[in-house]
């Protein structure tokens, strides 16, 4: 009875796809409590530590922006495979965001116009290193399963505090008033 | 025969014709931008901006009014306007090809208008024609039993631009199928019967309390209680007044007893009228009646002549000094919402049929904010029929809790579709045994918003105290997809949710999104939580009735006909809804790069054959 779960730290992997990094900004507003948090968890990859790969045991993921791109799709498929729990952070992550405005137009239209150079045609950048784009910007949850949102643009530092601390500690996490914000 | 391109000068004589009628009241809205349309076929940007002028209400009123209501068009929709009929039972009864037959036969696309203005194709939701489908609407008017032949005539008709008064009139055949009937249905009352009978109004208030008739809506709130409440009431403002409203937009699903009373038994519903004017001291009474119904309009208001010529309406009723009650019609333009009681009070008011909030409710403050009785058809029937033969007779009719008959309006897998009408208390079995129902897989009573009933629950009885019903009753054979049936309906409340409220707007969005990803065979065991997740929050946060209710119907089928959607599901997790490979299409076409990296090599499973993806076909 009452048996606690197992004493470990939790692995925790971050990345930021179709997003501003503003929200791992957000993150870092958590301030000295991240002196508690690696009391708690220990970062796999993430921009923290630039590990370039998930280990396969990660607990938490945690995913900053939408989908735009190959590579996108395939960081998002390779967290999922390797994260027990997969969190949206942020409105980009949630909904598309920002750099879903382009949704209403055709994708062709926008290079075209964008990489038009007067006198000499269009030359879209074309290389194998380059990922293509999708044609439409997509929130995570359309591309894989996703646990939680954390809603926000971004949201913040007490917000994502009170949401990881819930989610160690076993609680559904919840932010209720006060710290949804959108400003 | 209106005309589909507005014409300036005739179009202004036609739209002050109308304000004048109406004495510029904006709360008359609904009936003149109607009567307006009905001779120019659409509303115009000029046309709004004049009834704005002559309503002295702002511009955005008007336009939002215009844009609310499906039978509105604030665009031209071609000289002859087809709508047919989208619910599940002129599904199963093959409506899909048929209009995709007439969609080709005039180089149509469904929602769009032909070139020449002269026609456009479109569906709507349940037209009350269930019993006699696949039914459609041209310039409002309901065409029957559809069948390839009929298409091919009514496309030469369209073709040939042949007024719709010369068509056919065996087209326009609606007919009544009434299969049983009992203590209403099957009542020697003549004209005055009531109104004859009438003793004191709070005699007569007791005999209706006593009756036990509770309302014929669906919700079963005790009549005589709330004629009471009314009555009780006080009036407020300048113009202190009691009302009462007749509930006739009859637009839950495969429900068509309204439509039935109020073409062969109107007499008898005006009369429950005048009788409620009379216990609650009102001196008008309004009918809502749906756009659907709009051909009704001139017969029903034939009757109401015949009924003041007889000293049934108007001054001094049968002589009696100070009983003063006269009933106007009003048309509804094509919005289920309305069907919910303040909804229905807010169009009548000339505005958006948005719900209000409740309290106050309108038996204190209802229409124009003042004490109204609002009633379904079938009550106010009823209740007059109470008033003429007794409330001890109604009383012995029926069970303890739900005293009386009820009329039931059947479609679907059966033999004599039509009107039924049964003492309260009647068994499931009973009536699909009457109807003619073989091996039937599934009732769904009380319309969309109801009860899906299994086999093993067919020992139920239609009463308040079991099933509660506002009459429609669908059934389902062996040979149909129940799946679909939850589908069909999900995307009627998306096209019926009213959008004022977060939850419903979006909840029966995503609803309606998840049932399609099954359909397209993308759906896995996480779709269906989300299901439940979204029936949840619908249920617990939406404003009112409709959005609380919207997923019955996918929540029963999953309960009750489960295997239907699990044999939709993906092994997989989860997938996307889209095919995330051909996400990359733009891309490899504008940089011509077909190397491995600009693919995804996921499989997609189809979904699979066999699996009817077409609502109604058998699976």
């Amino acid at each position: 009875m009452n048996a606690p779960l197992p004493k470990r730290k939790l692995k925790v992997a971050t990345t930021s796809l179709a997003g501003c990094f503003g929200c791992h900004m957000s993150f870092l507003d958590i301030d000295e409590r991240i002196l508690d948090l690696v009391e708690l968890v220990e970062f796999d990859r993430s921009p923290i530590t630039d590990i370039k790969h998930c280990s396969p045991d990660c607990d938490i993921g945690i995913i900053e922006g939408g989908v735009c791109n190959a590579e996108n799709v395939h960081v998002l498929h390779e967290f999922r495979k390797n994260c027990k729990i997969l969190i949206a952070m942020g409105a980009c992550a949630i909904n598309g965001g920002l750099p879903a405005q382009r949704n209403s137009l055709d994708i062709r239209d926008i290079l075209a116009a964008v990489y038009a150079q007067p006198g000499r045609g269009v030359h879209i950048p074309n290389d194998p290193e380059i990922p293509l784009l999708l044609n439409e910007v997509h929130p995570l949850h359309e591309v894989v399963r996703i646990d939680y949102f954390l809603p926000g643009c971004p949201p913040s530092g007490d917000a994502i505090w009170k949401f990881l601390t819930d989610l160690l500690a076993g609680r559904t996490p919840t932010l209720g008033h006060g710290l949804i914000h959108y400003d | 025969m209106p005309n589909g391109n507005s014409n300036g000068s005739g179009d202004s004589a036609v739209v002050e014709a109308a304000l004048l009628r109406h004495g510029g009241d904006g709360t008359r809205l609904m009936q003149i931008l109607r009567e307006i349309q009905e001779q120019t076929g659409w509303l115009s940007p000029d046309i709004l901006t004049r009834v704005a002028e002559g309503t002295r209400l702002p511009r955005g009123r008007i336009e939002g009014v215009a844009g609310f209501y499906h039978f509105f068009h604030t665009e031209p929709l071609g000289r002859y306007r087809v709508l047919w009929s989208d619910n599940i039972t002129d599904r199963m009864a093959g409506n899909a090809d048929l209009m995709a037959r007439m969609c080709k036969k005039l180089w149509l696309k469904p929602g769009r208008v032909s070139e020449d203005g002269l026609v456009s194709v479109d569906t709507t939701s349940c037209t009350g024609l269930c019993d006699q489908g696949p039914a459609l609407l041209v310039n409002y008017r309901p065409v029957t039993r559809m069948t390839a032949e009929r298409v091919d005539q009514i496309v030469e008709l369209i073709r040939h631009q042949t007024p719709l008064a010369e068509w056919p009139a065996e087209f326009f055949t609606v007919e009544d199928n009434i299969r049983r009937k009992d203590a209403l249905l099957g009542a020697d009352f003549q004209p005055g019967d009531a109104l004859k009978a009438l003793k004191s109004p709070q005699e007569v208030l007791d005999a209706v309390k006593e009756s036990g008739l509770r309302g014929r809506g669906g919700a079963g709130f005790s009549t005589g209680q709330k004629w009471d409440f009314c009555r009780a009431a006080l009036g407020s403002g300048a113009n202190p007044a009691h009302y009462v409203v007749c509930n006739a937009d009859e637009g839950e699903p495969g429900t068509f007893k309204d439509r039935v009373l109020l073409s062969s038994y109107a007499d008898m519903v005006f009369e429950g009228m005048t009788v409620s004017g009379y216990v609650i001291g009102a001196k008008k009474g309004l009918v809502y009646l749906r756009g659907e119904y709009r051909y009704l309009l001139e017969p029903l208001n034939a009757v109401l002549e015949k009924r003041r010529a007889a000293k049934l309406l108007g001054q001094s009723i049968l002589g009696r000094t100070g009983f003063d009650f006269d009933i106007e019609i009003h048309m509804g333009a094509g919005a289920y919402v309305c069907g919910e009681e303040t909804a229905l009070l807010e169009s009548l008011e000339g505005k958006r049929g948005v719900p209000r909030k409740r309290p106050p409710f309108p038996v204190t403050s209802g229409y124009l904010g003042q004490p109204t009785a609002v009633n379904n058809v079938e009550t106010l029937a009823s209740a007059a029929l109470i008033t003429a033969k007794g409330a001890a007779w109604y009383k012995a009719i029926g069970t303890p809790k739900s005293a009386g008959t009820k009329i039931l309006s059947i479609s679907g897998d059966c033999e004599r579709p039509g009107i039924y009408e049964y003492p309260y208390g009647v068994k499931v079995s009973q009536v699909l045994a009457d109807c003619g129902a073989r091996d039937t897989q599934a009732c769904q009573i009380a319309g969309a918003s109801g009860l899906c009933v299994a086999p093993n629950e067919f020992g139920r009885r239609i009463a308040f105290e079991d099933i509660p019903t506002g009459g429609s009753f669908m059934v389902f054979d062996n040979t149909r997809d129940m799946f679909q049936v939850a589908r069909n309906f999900a995307h009627f409340f998306v096209h019926e949710s009213c959008g004022f409220c977060t939850p419903c707007r979006v909840g029966t969005t995503l609803l309606a999104n998840a049932m399609d990803k099954i359909d397209e065979g993308h759906g896995g065991e996480y779709d269906i939580n989300d299901i439940w997740r979204v029936i949840r929050t619908l249920k617990t946060a939406s404003h009112c009735g409709l959005g609380q209710t919207a997923g019955n119907c996918v929540a029963d089928t999953l309960q009750k006909f489960r295997p239907s959607y699990e044999l939709r599901l993906n092994v997989r997790d989860f997938e996307p809804a889209f095919d995330l490979d051909k996400a990359l299409s733009k891309m490899r076409e504008v940089t011509g790069r077909d190397d491995p990296g600009a693919h995804f090599h996921i499989a997609h499973r189809k979904s699979r054959a066999g699996l009817g993806t077409k609502a109604g076909d058998p699976s």
